[in-house]
């Protein structure tokens, strides 16, 4: 059966760290950095890719548009 | 990249190319943010960058023309709706839209929006109601929710004082003029694409002359009501969504 993976790139420059992408993700594939970018916000990154689906909740709910979403069949 | 998914043609989801480059000036989590977002992402896919003239309101969305890659004039508070009628008829081909927020659409342009509106201009009007006046530090708004605590009714809205929440869009569409009314929001993915489709037929009424068309998007200010992002996003659906219920107030 065909599998669909996912996996996103955040642009950590214009990230705001509001983590409503993280609490919007429906398979717990982000989390907020620990560093802060340079305006002082912490940042989106994955933390388990391998979830990852490429379902773009994420991209859909993000005020900052920093997210690109990518989606692959395998 | 490591990642063999990142390759250009798996891409699935970016922000538009009408959404310039500035990192905008919003608090983080800023339902102005996701809905500028989506303005673009309606303007770019109608193909229409050249042909739409926006309306910038006072607020904290004073600086859209920033952010969204179109024609804009800035209006003075609560004028919006006047300087877009004058836009749109001298330029009837054109999409012309208003972005307006609660106090400046609700408040002072109280007039400005309910003629525009009888009179059935054939623009298109984003309304983002967050219950407050954001960008002038929180005050109350004519849309605060009773009880709702802003800078100038610190211990909650009351109504012998303060008198009661203004459900606006609801005036609205009583208007003849209006062919198309809604209430929606953008905290999930799923009411943003809804919201999407709204501005999309919205902008498709102005252009077709069909009358005005008001879009509403119950939003949140996370900094003036003192909460996360994420908070304030479950406070909205807690509070907010029952005083101003989601969903089409009119369709014609
Ligand atoms: C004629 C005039 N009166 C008052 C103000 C001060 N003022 C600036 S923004 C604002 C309210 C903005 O609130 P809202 O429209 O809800 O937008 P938000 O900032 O919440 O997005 C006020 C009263 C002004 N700029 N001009
Ligand atoms: S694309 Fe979907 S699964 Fe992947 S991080 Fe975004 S929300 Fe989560
Ligand atoms: S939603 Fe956007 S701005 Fe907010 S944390 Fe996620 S990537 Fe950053
Ligand atoms: S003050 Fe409120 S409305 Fe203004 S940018 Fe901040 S969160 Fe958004």
């Amino acid at each position: 059966m065909a599998k669909i993976k996912g996996a996103i790139v955040v642009d950590t420059a214009r990230c705001k760290g509001c983590d409503i992408c993280v609490t919007s993700c429906p398979f717990d594939v982000l989390r907020m950095s620990r560093e802060v970018n340079e305006k002082g916000y912490t940042y989106s990154y994955m933390l388990n890719p391998d979830n990852c689906t490429g379902c773009a909740s994420c991209g859909l709910v993000c005020p900052d548009g920093c997210i690109k979403v990518y989606k692959l069949k395998v | 990249m490591s990642n063999p998914i990142i390759q250009p043609e798996n891409l699935v989801y970016d922000k538009s190319a009408v959404l310039t480059d500035n990192v905008m000036h919003y608090c983080p989590g800023c339902s102005h943010g996701t809905v500028h977002r989506i303005v673009a992402e309606v303007i770019e896919e109608m193909g229409l960058q050249d042909q739409t003239i926006g309306v910038a309101p006072v607020g904290c969305a004073v600086f859209i023309y920033n952010y969204i890659n179109v024609d804009f004039a800035e209006s003075a508070h609560g004028r919006a709706p006047a300087i877009a009628t004058a836009i749109k008829r001298l330029n009837p081909d054109k999409l012309v839209f208003t972005y307006q927020g609660d106090g400046d659409l609700a408040a002072i342009g109280t007039a400005e929006t309910i003629h525009a509106c009888n009179r059935g201009e054939n623009i298109a009007i984003i309304f983002i109601n967050n219950g407050i006046y954001g960008m002038t530090g929180g005050q109350m708004a004519p849309t605060t929710l009773l009880g709702m605590k802003s800078s100038t009714c610190p211990t909650g809205r009351e109504p012998h004082l303060n008198g009661y929440p203004l459900k606006i869009t609801d005036m609205l569409a009583l208007t003849e003029g209006t062919c198309y009314v809604t209430r929606q929001s953008v905290h999930t993915p799923s009411s943003v694409k809804k919201t999407k489709r709204a501005i999309r037929k919205a902008f498709d009424n102005s252009l077709q002359g069909k009358g005005t068309s008001v879009v509403e998007v119950v939003s949140t200010c996370n900094s003036g009501w003192k909460m996360t992002p994420v908070e304030a996003n479950r406070w909205m659906e807690e509070n907010m969504f029952p005083f101003y219920p989601l969903g089409d107030l009119k369709d014609r």
